[in-house]
């Protein structure tokens, strides 16, 4: 069976460090899976994720996107498969809206019209109206809208798959939960397989169909959110697991 | 005084043009070859250290010295006029230039790597835009300086505003002596003024 993404064996160590990143990671996701990787700062989710784009090279390993091995891929061509989305947004300044989320189509040399249509179709589907944020400048939107575009350009090509990388983290509690719903909305009408790292283990919970726990560079646990919350693997999900808890008694104390 | 500016108003002129000409020469090779130099060094870090490590020394050289030094090799004039100013040029340029696309945001390089900009296209659009404030800067330093350093290429028969100071300093002429230092800061001044004028201000972003 051909898997959307698989990781055989894969470890990266950055120069320098003692120890690694990612250390002999194996796992396998499906088309149209939407896949959370929790973890605290340092476990090498990130690292991981860069590795499907080779932001990252692996020191040793494979890593396949239905069943190709992406080192055999010209790099340029793989990326502008896969959409890219990160917490620092990286919306390019000088660009409008529209010229932002036009960037990989006019890149591909899509027709003029096919490419105005998208941005508009993109903008819509992100919660913005056309007319009003086409042709505004990154700056002058908010924290919450700059991500919405970040998502749209990071979508303008089809890709089939969506990395997210702590796509929400810098962003406000209320936008975020607004955020999330409306990406598991996107996410359920379209066939597409989403990776998202995220540090907080509600976020991983609520949005991944399967989610991925790393420590150490290692995968601790890779299940449904039902099967983690109620047979961790480790300490260390555990541990996790009653943090959330931990957090939600507190709330309820004051109900 | 003035006696000196009345009669001879003319071969000042003269002086400032062929100044000016020699300037516009060395600016031009100078941004060519700093282009160059800029988008290999942005290639690999190792390489920039060792470009800028080098053209720091060379800069350190007094000027006066080094068309002397380059005499033997390019001989009296224009041309090794011309080489030393753009030498002089590339450290000032590159400096700036590397400096300039280093300040644009990780996050934004990051982006446009991710989602399959080649390096060239990242450089031209999107470092290149972001860093246009801090190229225009270099430039005008490196302007600024061409001016004032060509002064001293008179030394070497390259003729320009030096030609008149330094004629005034062989013979003890005091006139002399003054008006080519006043016309060779007037220059650099108008230069300064002018490209402030016309350099790129900060735009939307």
């Amino acid at each position: 069976m051909v898997h959307a993404i698989e990781f055989r064996d894969v470890t990266k160590t950055f120069k320098g460090a003692g120890y690694s990143a990612v250390d002999h990671v194996s796992f396998t996701v499906e088309e149209g899976e939407f896949i959370t990787i929790l973890g605290s700062s340092g476990c090498g989710k990130t690292t991981l994720l860069k590795m499907i784009n080779r932001l990252y090279e692996p020191d040793d390993g494979k890593v396949l996107l239905s069943g190709t091995d992406i080192s055999s891929v010209d790099v340029v061509s793989l990326r502008r498969r896969i959409g890219y989305v990160i917490q620092q947004i990286g919306l390019f300044p000088h660009l409008t809206v529209g010229e932002n989320i036009a960037t990989l189509p006019k890149l591909l040399k899509w027709e003029k019209e096919k490419t105005a249509a998208r941005v508009d179709e993109l903008l819509i589907m992100a919660g913005l109206a056309p007319d009003e944020f086409r042709n505004r400048y990154p700056s002058q939107l908010s924290g919450g809208q700059q991500q919405r575009v970040g998502l749209a350009r990071a979508l303008a090509a089809d890709p089939g798959i969506m990395l997210l990388d702590e796509p929400f983290g810098a962003i406000d509690s209320i936008t975020r939960t607004k955020l999330q719903d409306e990406l598991l909305a996107l996410h359920g009408g379209m066939k597409k397989t989403f990776l998202f790292v995220t540090h907080d283990i509600e976020e991983a919970l609520k949005l991944g169909t399967r989610v991925m726990i790393m420590n150490g560079g290692k995968v601790i646990q890779y299940d449904t959110p039902e099967q983690i919350i109620r047979n961790p693997a480790d300490a260390f999900v555990r541990s996790l697991v009653e943090a959330a808890r931990a957090k939600e008694q507190f709330w309820e104390r004051f109900v | 005084m003035t006696e000196y500016l009345i009669k001879h108003y003319d071969d000042l002129a003269e002086a400032a043009l062929v100044h000016l000409q020699l300037v516009l020469l060395a600016m031009v090779c100078s941004l060519v070859l700093a282009a160059a130099l800029t988008v290999v060094c942005s290639c690999s870090g190792k390489i920039a250290g060792i470009v800028t490590g080098l053209l720091a020394m060379i800069y350190s050289v007094p000027s006066l010295a080094m068309f002397a030094l380059l005499i033997p090799l390019t001989g009296l004039g224009k041309t090794t006029a011309v080489i030393v100013l753009v030498i002089y040029n590339q450290y000032l340029l590159l400096q700036n230039f590397l400096a300039g696309l280093d300040s644009v945001d990780k996050g934004v390089t990051e982006a446009a790597a991710g989602m399959g900009m080649t390096n060239l296209q990242i450089l031209i659009k999107i470092r290149l835009p972001l860093a246009r404030e801090a190229l225009a800067a270099g430039i005008r330093i490196a302007l600024v300086s061409t001016v004032s350093i060509a002064t001293i290429a008179a030394s070497i028969n390259a003729g320009g505003l030096g030609t008149i100071l330094f004629d005034g300093l062989r013979t003890m002429n005091i006139p002399k002596i003054v008006w080519g230092s006043l016309a060779s800061a007037l220059l650099v001044i108008l230069t300064d003024r002018v490209t402030r004028f016309i350099s790129p201000h900060r735009g939307p972003a």
